[in-house]
């Protein structure tokens, strides 16, 4: 998507009330042309209520929003340059695959061949092609879906919303699927915003992401950053598994950082992080980026490394609980100082998962650059 | 479901145990009755007590006289009209329930099936109360005509003659204004239920597709909400084509319809053979009307 960084969505500190509860408070984002642009965010969090402001099925308590230069503030749903795929897909179930999909064409008075020519065109980009007769009772959630898509790419919007496009469908066609999305949103170069709450959905889809909580932008990146750079509590938890200590920043020097942690140890960065010195802040430790050792063992490859000091980024523990998921072995082990951290280890082997077992002494280390440090 | 349904196949005595009193109810109080008054239709009369079942059809040829076709006709357009006017009304009542907020539709609800909690007969009295030339209905007209004769002697008028009552009751207007007051429920909670069954999302997504409110109603909501649009006018129509109380007490001498008639034939006329064929003229009448809707409902279900 070269041909623009144009924002083509412009939402200006938009608030939603229903009553008391505040939905969606004061958020302001942009979402460029032709990008792949996710909201996540945990349920009622007001991600949907922000998809249907931009839709025109709610509108704004205050703040407005701006669709391709033109203020939607006093524009109905049916004339705004989006369409919506809706969660329930929302397939008409009086008409067949083809009177769906060109029911908006219809509705626009598109001559009759014209809408013929459309929607076989889009039928075949959503691979429904020999479907065009059926009726919607007799094709399953993942055709139904595809009808879905097919009548409002058809329409040629300049955004395409999808709400929840892949909660209804079981885990293989959901994987399927979200290559397929992705693959079509090349294609045709519209954008797409999608909602979603599960964040391998985002991150596997999505150019970029934006985090709601609470009716608020709790960050706004592209998938790997969220993941890596994480910029508050909330997002380090939300997105993916994360072990969460608090602590005191001793040092903060542009190329280095110490944070002590009464519940860890001493945590060492290659890195600064420009935050108050002394103050309180908490490190963010992803389970898979810790190494996990018999005693003793973690302290010489720690020595060898040699990327932090002596004493720091080391941990021992006694495991208290694993879980075996396949890939991976899940371990949850329990402190000197009482607190619990997760550790995940690929099982390289077939017989990883044997090397340590229930009420193991062991030790752990990890690298300078993997715990973050947040300040919120 | 279906093992349930298949089980007093196997289970013949207790299916029996529990089938024999209801069937007896039925063939004692309904079949029979109606047997009886099927006999009669075929009869004449031989004394004032004494109806003799000869076998005749002169009842039925009696029944195609012009008079009769007449009020069997106006009967069919006094029903259709309250029907109509019964889905007219009802639909957006049924509407605005379904878009209420949820913690008030069951209170709507309960409004609609209030009048049931009276007698049918006190209700008709009570809209007679407010129709009649004395009536509210009257009296706020009377209020209205009388401002207005104020008004115009304010801005230096000719006051307005003296207001006369109008006629509301006792016509044609009253019998279909009490019909459709007596069946609008019957209309409502079917295409209520139907509305309530409908996702709402369809209409969102009509909306998206760029249908304005009207084309999504004729293209989305009536095609989806025919079912309850079909069963509210079988359920209004057939009452209102049958109805006997408001054409009687609030309709003039030329508004009666069948039930009237028939009404008169077993009452004044005593001529029972004569009311019985009118009678299974009547249900036969309904018979077609059904028969029509499950044929469709049947169509429907093949499709």
């Amino acid at each position: 998507m070269t041909q623009a960084k144009q924002p083509i969505i412009q939402i200006r500190n938009v608030s939603k009330r229903f009553g008391k509860v505040t939905a969606v408070d004061n958020i302001s984002l942009d979402i460029l042309a032709g990008e792949f642009f996710v909201l996540l965010g945990p349920s009622g969090c007001g991600k949907t209520t922000l998809l249907r402001m931009i839709a025109g099925f709610e509108m704004p308590t205050e703040g407005q929003i701006i669709i391709d230069g033109q203020d939607m503030s006093l524009v109905p749903p049916n004339k705004r340059p989006v369409n919506m795929v809706f969660q329930s897909y929302a397939v008409f179930p009086h008409m067949n695959v083809t009177d769906n999909v060109g029911y908006g064409l219809r509705i626009s008075g598109v001559s009759k061949g014209e809408i013929r020519d459309r929607v076989a065109e889009a039928l075949e980009l959503v691979k429904l092609g020999g479907f065009e007769d059926r009726m919607p009772d007799q094709m399953s959630g993942g055709q139904r879906q595809r009808v879905a898509l097919a009548r409002s790419l058809v329409m040629r919007p300049k955004v395409l919303l999808l709400d929840e496009p892949l909660s209804a469908l079981d885990a293989k066609l959901r994987a399927q699927m979200q290559f397929e999305l992705a693959d079509l949103q090349d294609k045709v170069g519209i954008t797409f915003v999608t909602v979603t709450h599960d964040q391998d959905e985002a991150l596997s889809m999505a150019s970029r992401v934006a985090v709601i909580n609470k009716g608020e932008v709790a960050q706004l990146a592209p998938p790997a950053d969220l993941y890596e750079y994480p910029a508050n509590r909330f997002v380090a938890d939300f997105v993916g598994s994360v072990n969460i200590f608090e602590g005191k920043l001793t040092l903060d020097e542009p190329d280095k950082a110490a944070v002590d942690c009464p519940g860890l140890g001493k945590i060492y960065l290659n890195h600064g992080v420009t935050g108050p010195h002394g103050a309180d802040v908490w490190v963010a430790l992803r389970p898979e980026k810790i190494y996990l050792h018999v005693p003793g063992e973690g302290k010489a490859v720690r020595a060898a490394a040699q990327d932090a000091p002596d004493g720091h980024n080391l941990a021992r523990g006694t495991i208290k609980g694993m879980s075996y998921l396949g890939d991976i072995t899940l371990y949850e082990i329990q402190l000197e100082g009482g607190q619990m951290i997760r550790v995940s280890r690929p099982n390289l082997s077939r017989h990883d998962q044997e090397d340590f077992t229930w009420d193991d002494k062991v030790s752990m280390h990890w690298r300078a650059d993997s715990p973050v440090v947040l300040l919120s | 479901m279906s093992g349930a349904l298949q089980d007093w196949k196997s289970q013949k005595k207790p299916f029996a145990a529990v089938v024999t009193a209801p069937v007896f109810w039925l063939a004692l109080f309904f079949v029979a009755p109606m047997a009886i008054v099927w006999l009669y239709s075929f009869g004449q009369n031989a004394g004032p007590a004494d109806i003799e079942i000869s076998g005749t059809l002169d009842n039925y040829k009696r029944a195609t006289e012009w008079l009769y076709v007449s009020i069997f006709l106006k009967s069919f357009a006094v029903a259709a009209l309250t029907t109509l006017l019964c889905l007219i009304i009802g639909f957006p009542v049924a509407m605005a329930i379904n878009f209420a907020a949820p913690k008030w539709r069951p209170w709507l609800l309960l409004g609609i099936m209030l009048p049931f909690w009276t007698n049918l007969l006190i209700r008709t009295y009570a809209l007679m109360a407010l129709m009649g030339t004395n009536g509210y209905m009257n009296k706020g007209l009377a209020g209205l005509w009388e401002g207005a004769s104020w008004l115009r002697t304010i801005v230096g008028m000719q006051p307005l003659e003296a207001w006369t009552p109008v006629q509301l009751l006792y016509n044609n207007f009253a019998v279909v204004l009490g019909l459709v007051y007596v069946h609008l429920p019957f209309m409502v909670l079917p295409l209520y239920s139907a509305l309530d069954r409908l996702d709402k999302s369809l209409i969102e997504a009509s909306l998206d597709l760029g249908a304005g409110h009207f084309k999504t109603f004729m293209q989305i909501v009536v095609p989806l909400a025919a079912p309850g649009i079909v069963a509210g006018v079988m359920i209004t129509l057939i009452p209102a084509l049958g109805a006997y109380l408001t054409p009687d007490l609030m309709g003039g001498t030329d508004s009666q319809m069948i039930a009237n008639v028939i009404e008169r034939q077993f009452k004044r006329a005593n001529d029972w053979p004569f009311g019985a064929a009118l009678s299974f003229l009547l249900i036969y009448a309904m018979f077609i009307l059904i028969a029509f809707q499950s044929m469709r409902a049947n169509k429907v279900k093949a499709a």
